[in-house]
């Protein structure tokens, strides 16, 4: 057993109001930068929809992410010894277009402009030429256009929903859609680390953060391939590729990152995951139906003292243990297990999860027909007005039985709530909802407590980064200590 | 005089700033050492431009590098006419596959406004010298044909003498113009590696053969630092 810790994240879509507000603290810090200004690290897309860049999901284009090939786990494209051949040209490389150029607007025009019988007006202008281009797309431009045949409906997820689903789904009375804000993964099994040919793609081992060393890139491209999600960008001024980092300089000083603690719906969880990395292999490389259930075994339950016992033994620090027991991930991934992981079919096995979203639930599908006046206020999970095949497309690798079982859970968690506090649910129907779901009322409180009520210090249990121990990730300090002092670091040994 | 100094002195200039100066330019500068791909502007051109030029010249440069290496098998080899004949060909075709990558990759440059924001002065001057040897070197091996042959025996003898510090310039001194503006340009070029993106070659990262897919970096021995025993031992960790 080889344990590690992981930081690893929960977003809660139901919370998500998709406001952009987390985008927005990422650009403001990171990438508002020569070459970056098309980087977004944090984006935002509306479901369904075709995100950004366009149709990142679909793999036929981008061909990031492990395939299984027979039994052994290779990239789709960029690996051994293919992604040698890719360093001149790589046909899979998406283009600055399938993002999309970035723009500012000439405003200097307005001060600068002759007195004339028009208003002046400033021109859109790209970010990189400077020449005034006309605007074709952003990286949110599906903003809430979910219904719409150009987002909506080219979305991938759709591809294996029925299509009187389809159908039924775009109706205007039944039309639906969710925020899926998304970031790096910091994955166990990251794709863009073993497609990188320079070595400057690393997870770094006491947090598992994932980061490209600017000075060993080489602007060779593969890792932008290589992974699924897309949150390797190519800075393309600098020569250099870039990712989220997750802050790493704030979780070191104990701070949540940027676009998390900037989250205005408090949808955002950060803690500790302690796994098993001799595992990683074996569970990645697993049977697809079984990716989801494989990926929450890695992780290992930081109360039990053999745990315990070989985390000491492999150096973790009693806080980062701590940190872990205190998880609030933890205890939303594997503990009440409610969140998922994003496309686990890529098998890079990532650290952030998703409660995925309930809404609507108000309401239920009748014959066929969209009941909205129910006078039964809330319709059955099997009901509701998005097919739960497009939810598992998302969250369960297809698989409906693992995200209904997630649903049910929070619709039990809803039916207490009410009953709580209304107290107008019929107690058959709550005593059934706990019975299928295996919760009890205690969890159920705990569940809404993590949720609704927790301040900052829950959301985020950020391990101590031992700052005084940190300048040893630097240099030994024994150089310094045995040492001529006065500030210099020589040595006092003769030389000849 | 000019001779020495073009044959000679240039030659020693060129590999001294070549040594030193990747090695610095690596070690203080590593930062810059990068392929400054432009593929994320501009990519369908690229894929003839570069993949033309890339393959034509590396199999070029293996040629060169060879005949240096083992003269005397190749000398043997081209006494065969048939085989004479056929790696003329085939490096001539090599040749004619870069020049059609060099232009095309010119050509892009010049086109395509957004890759003006990413073209340095020195990569013109990168693109003028490689258009240079390209040219020169078609010109001779069509000018000047059965270079495999002479270049083995009578310019890697030049090239070997300048290797072992006695530098013979008499056989090169009475060869054809042209065969001089590709040497000197070739040691110009070899010269103006370390102040270009040409360092790129010199990082090809071969080494992914054989690493692990799964790169994980400690900034501390972790384990070691539980214990007490290890406080002096003194070691850097090796960082990234």
């Amino acid at each position: 057993m080889d344990i590690r810790s992981q930081i690893a994240m929960v977003f809660h879509l139901d919370k998500c109001i998709g406001c952009h507000t987390c985008s927005i603290a990422c650009k403001n810090i990171w990438t508002d930068r020569k070459g970056a200004e098309y980087m977004w690290w944090n984006n935002v897309e509306t479901k369904p929809g075709t995100g950004y860049p366009t149709k990142w999901e679909d793999q036929k284009i981008y061909k990031g992410g492990w395939v299984k090939n027979g039994d052994k786990l290779e990239l789709r494209v960029a690996g051994k010894p293919t992604g040698l051949t890719r360093l001149y040209h790589n046909p899979d490389m998406p283009v600055m277009d399938d993002y999309y150029e970035p723009w500012t607007y000439d405003y200097d025009h307005l001060f600068e402009a002759p007195a004339g019988s028009d208003q002046p007006t400033a021109r859109t202008i790209s970010l990189v030429t400077g020449e005034p281009i006309d605007v074709k797309g952003g990286p949110n431009w599906d903003d809430d256009l979910s219904g719409t045949p150009d987002y909506g409906r080219n979305d991938i997820n759709l591809r294996n929903v029925g299509a009187e689903d389809q159908e039924a789904m775009f109706q205007l009375e039944r039309m639906t859609m969710h925020y899926l804000p998304r970031m790096c993964n910091h994955c166990l099994n990251p794709a863009c680390v073993a497609a990188c040919p320079s070595g400057a793609v690393y997870k770094r081992g006491e947090d598992g953060v994932v980061l490209i060393s600017q000075e060993k890139c080489r602007a060779w491209r593969l890792c932008v391939t290589a992974c699924p999600y897309k949150k390797s960008y190519y800075n393309w001024s600098s020569g250099k590729s870039e990712k989220c980092l997750l802050c790493y300089p704030r979780l070191e000083t104990g701070q949540a990152p940027a676009c998390m603690h900037s989250c205005v719906g408090r949808i955002r969880y950060l803690g500790v995951l302690l796994y098993d990395a001799d595992k990683i292999k074996e569970f990645a490389s697993c049977p697809e139906n079984e990716l989801i259930d494989r990926q929450l075994d890695i992780y290992l339950n930081p109360f039990s003292e053999k745990v315990i016992r070989d985390a000491k033994k492999n150096g973790i620090a009693d806080s980062t243990i701590e940190a872990a027991q205190k998880s609030p991930v933890y205890k939303f991934v594997k503990e009440w297990k409610i969140a998922l992981p994003l496309h686990a079919e890529f098998r890079t096995m990532p650290s952030l999860f998703y409660v995925p979203p309930m809404l609507p639930v108000m309401g239920k599908m009748e014959n066929g027909v969209y009941e909205s006046t129910t006078t039964n206020l809330w319709g059955k999970i099997e009901e509701s007005r998005l097919p739960l095949q497009y939810l598992a497309n998302l969250f369960s690798a297809g698989n409906q039985d693992k995200i209904k079982e997630v649903l049910k859970k929070l619709m039990t968690v809803r039916y207490h709530r009410r009953q709580v506090t209304v107290n107008d649910i019929e107690g058959s129907l709550l005593d059934a909802a706990f019975e299928s779901t295996g919760l009890t009322p205690d969890v159920a409180d705990a569940i809404y407590r993590l949720t609704s009520l927790v301040k900052y210090d829950e959301r985020f249990v950020i391990p101590a980064a031992h700052r005084e121990e940190a300048i040893e990730m630097i240099e030994s300090t024994d150089d310094r200590k045995g040492n001529t002092g006065f500030g210099e670091k020589k040595g006092t040994r003769r030389v000849f | 005089m000019i001779d020495s100094f073009l044959l000679i002195g240039l030659p020693y200039a060129a590999i001294f700033i070549f040594l030193i100066g990747s090695i610095l330019r690596y070690k203080y500068y590593g930062y810059s050492v990068t392929s400054h791909s432009s593929q994320f502007l501009e990519s369908d051109k690229l894929f003839w431009g570069s993949r033309l030029f890339h393959s034509g010249i590396v199999v070029l440069l293996l040629g060169h590098i060879i005949g240096f290496l083992i003269p005397k098998s190749i000398i043997v080899i081209t006494l065969t006419p048939l085989w004479m004949m056929i790696i003329e060909v085939t490096a001539f075709a090599f040749g004619l596959l870069t020049l059609a990558g060099i232009v095309l990759l010119i050509k892009r440059r010049i086109q395509v406004k957004r890759l003006h924001l990413v073209t340095s002065k020195m990569d013109l001057v990168v693109y003028f010298i490689i258009l240079t040897q390209v040219i020169t070197g078609l010109l001779v091996a069509y000018f000047h044909r059965w270079g495999i042959s002479w270049y083995a025996s009578s310019l890697v003898p030049y090239l070997r003498s300048l290797l072992i510090f006695m530098p013979d310039q008499a056989v090169i001194v009475s060869m054809p113009w042209l065969i001089k503006i590709h040497t000197i340009s070739a040691f110009v070029f070899i010269g103006l590696i370390p102040f270009t993106r040409l360092m790129h070659f010199l990082v090809y990262p071969l080494a992914y053969l054989w690493r692990n897919y799964l790169l994980v970096i400690w900034n501390r021995d972790q384990k070691a630092m539980r214990t007490s025993k290890n406080t002096r031992e003194g070691v850097k960790p090796v960082n990234n």
